[in-house]
């Protein structure tokens, strides 16, 4: 047992195996108690009245932007807009600055490993302005290697979108060598961190990064509330996403100007409770130190490569070196469909997650359909690696003698 | 693993590894595709009519060995059937998945169909043990038999 599931109500003393953190983390009593505190004591619409409850409310959400924006290292804090998720975050990129920006043969470079919500948005956006659509392609480790960024990001890319983890593969990208590759040729990057925030600090002026975002539900953040982070020049620049409310300066009957940052990209009553939840997940995270949870975590997921690699039947898809390879571990069992160990795993109450993971080109080069991808967290222990490593050799056993039949 | 012998049966493993019924039949009258977008579970059943008839039926695709083998089982219990027959007996396996009664004669007519009744228990898995029944269903409502 390990202390930190004590503060998680949904695993303590409870039965359940959560190996499922990169789909979504569990959330520590904390967040929970910062979100229903707000709701009990300061909720009000914030910006909108002039009286003393809603005047809190602002200021609990501006206290919530701050320490996001410190978090980050960011400079100013209005360069930190507040989403519903990352997904959305990435549609605000591509729907104002690629939409704005991109000209006809321009080029918007991305990895195959790319989620589909940094795929999709570029997809549709690069037809519409014409412009192309690369792909960064990973060698037989899995990885990203100089020779092909260098290949692949070159004069004519305007845009680079790049995530920090693969969230199939765990394999970790070198961000910093890569947004300077994208800047030595005017490329903008944008960076998706959903899958390594809550693992690894990220620093927006070390990395130069132009736009970063990620979702606030998988680092023990509430679900519903996200980030994005862009440069102050260039979301001054940009057009408006969202239309209404709060994002306006005047109206007039056939015209608008809009409001200043941030307010520009936050149109409508906004998801204050949970930027408070998102604050108190930070602050959680930071007392607990990112080295600390770095260090539990390493040990957890590099026991569980091992033990998984001991198993004949079983297939990784993640970089052998463990200094490339974050806390997600995708794997197949020969002659058994990820969507049947999930519901067998399910049997012992271990989660897992089974498909394709929204990276369907990712699947579509490695040539195969779906994986098994478990994925942890420092409230996860050796004994869940043993659990679930006991119940994968029962349904194999429970599963051979079919095989067998159908070779 | 009590729950597993109750969902993952003999029948139910033998036909997802194994299906006689997995393979192309000489000039099916017509075939159409399943696909399961989030898991990638895809089928296509090609179907052999003697006028109303289904002569014969099989199939090919990957999946799940729920979506396998409900493909499979289908097939065997559909065989021989006339096309107002199947459609019954589809709304009647459908019903079984929405944990709907059935009365002693809409079970005889699932025959080993029935197989799945455990799977109603499962929601993460009923898209999996219907896409063989849904195409089927699809198919003989758009081409209006
Ligand atoms: C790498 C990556 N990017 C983006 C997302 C999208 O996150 P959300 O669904 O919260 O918008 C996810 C999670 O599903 C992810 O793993």
């Amino acid at each position: 047992m390990n202390d930190y599931k004590n503060d998680f109500p949904l695993l303590k003393d409870s039965n359940i195996i959560y190996l499922d953190s990169g789909a979504t983390s569990q959330k520590p009593l904390c967040v929970i108690d910062a979100e229903d505190e707000f709701y009990k004591k300061y909720n009000a619409n914030p910006y909108r009245g002039a009286y003393d409850l809603s005047v809190k409310a602002t200021s609990k959400y501006n206290e919530a932007r701050h320490e996001v924006a410190k978090f980050l290292n960011s400079k100013y804090d209005e360069e930190i807009i507040f989403t519903k998720n990352a997904t959305e975050a990435l549609n605000l990129i591509a729907y104002t600055y690629g939409l704005d920006n991109l000209q006809q043969n321009d080029k918007v470079v991305l990895s195959i490993m790319e989620h589909h919500s940094n795929l999709v948005p570029w997809q549709k956006i690069s037809k519409q302005k014409n412009a192309k659509l690369e792909y960064m392609y990973i060698n037989k480790n899995f990885e990203l290697d100089k020779e092909e960024i260098d290949k692949k990001i070159t004069k004519g890319t305007k845009v680079v979108g790049i995530l920090s983890v693969s969230n199939v593969l765990g394999t970790i990208n070198d961000i910093e060598y890569i947004i300077k590759k994208a800047h030595s040729v005017g490329a903008k990057v944008v960076v998706d961190i959903s899958q390594s925030i809550a693992h690894m600090p990220f620093d927006v002026q070390k990395t130069d990064a132009d736009f970063v975002v990620f979702s606030g539900h998988k680092m023990y953040g509430p679900l519903g509330i996200g980030v994005l982070y862009g440069k102050k020049e260039l979301l001054e620049n940009m057009s408006p996403f969202l239309m209404g409310g709060d994002m306006i300066e005047y109206v007039y009957e056939q015209s608008t100007t809009y409001a200043p940052l941030p307010h520009k990209f936050e149109a409508g009553t906004q998801n204050v409770a949970g930027a408070v939840g998102l604050m108190t997940a930070i602050k959680y995270i930071q007392s607990i130190g990112y080295q600390t949870i770095e260090s539990i975590e390493k040990a957890i997921s590099n026991y569980a490569y091992s033990e998984l690699s001991k198993l004949p039947y079983i297939e990784l898809y993640c970089p052998k070196d463990e200094t490339k390879r974050s806390e997600v571990i995708s794997f197949n069992m020969k002659g058994i469909h990820p969507h049947d160990v999930s519901t067998m795993l399910d049997f012992s109450h271990i989660c897992i997650r089974a498909g394709n993971h929204c990276a369907q080109p990712l699947m579509r080069y490695l040539g195969i359909d779906s994986t098994c991808r478990i994925s942890f967290s420092f409230y996860n222990t050796k004994e869940d690696v043993d659990n679930l490593v006991i119940a994968l050799k029962g349904i194999y056993s429970k599963f051979e003698k079919y095989i067998k039949v159908a070779k | 693993m009590e729950q597993f012998d109750d969902m993952y049966t003999d029948l139910i493993m033998e036909h997802s590894m194994n299906s006689p019924n997995k393979k192309n039949i000489d000039s099916p009258t017509c075939s159409l595709k399943g696909h399961n977008p989030n898991c990638g579970d895809e089928i296509e059943l090609e179907v052999k009519l003697d006028g109303d008839k289904i002569e014969d039926m099989s199939f090919v695709g990957h999946g799940c060995a729920i979506s396998q083998s409900s493909t499979s089982i289908m097939i065997d219990t559909l065989r021989g059937k006339t096309l107002t027959e199947a459609k019954n007996i589809i709304a009647i396996f459908l019903k079984m998945i929405r944990r709907e009664s059935l009365t002693n004669e809409e079970k005889d007519l699932l025959k080993d169909s029935i197989a799945f009744e455990n799977i109603s228990n499962m929601p993460a898995r009923v898209k999996c043990v219907e896409l063989a029944w849904r195409t089927l269903d699809d198919m003989l409502n758009k081409k209006n038999i």
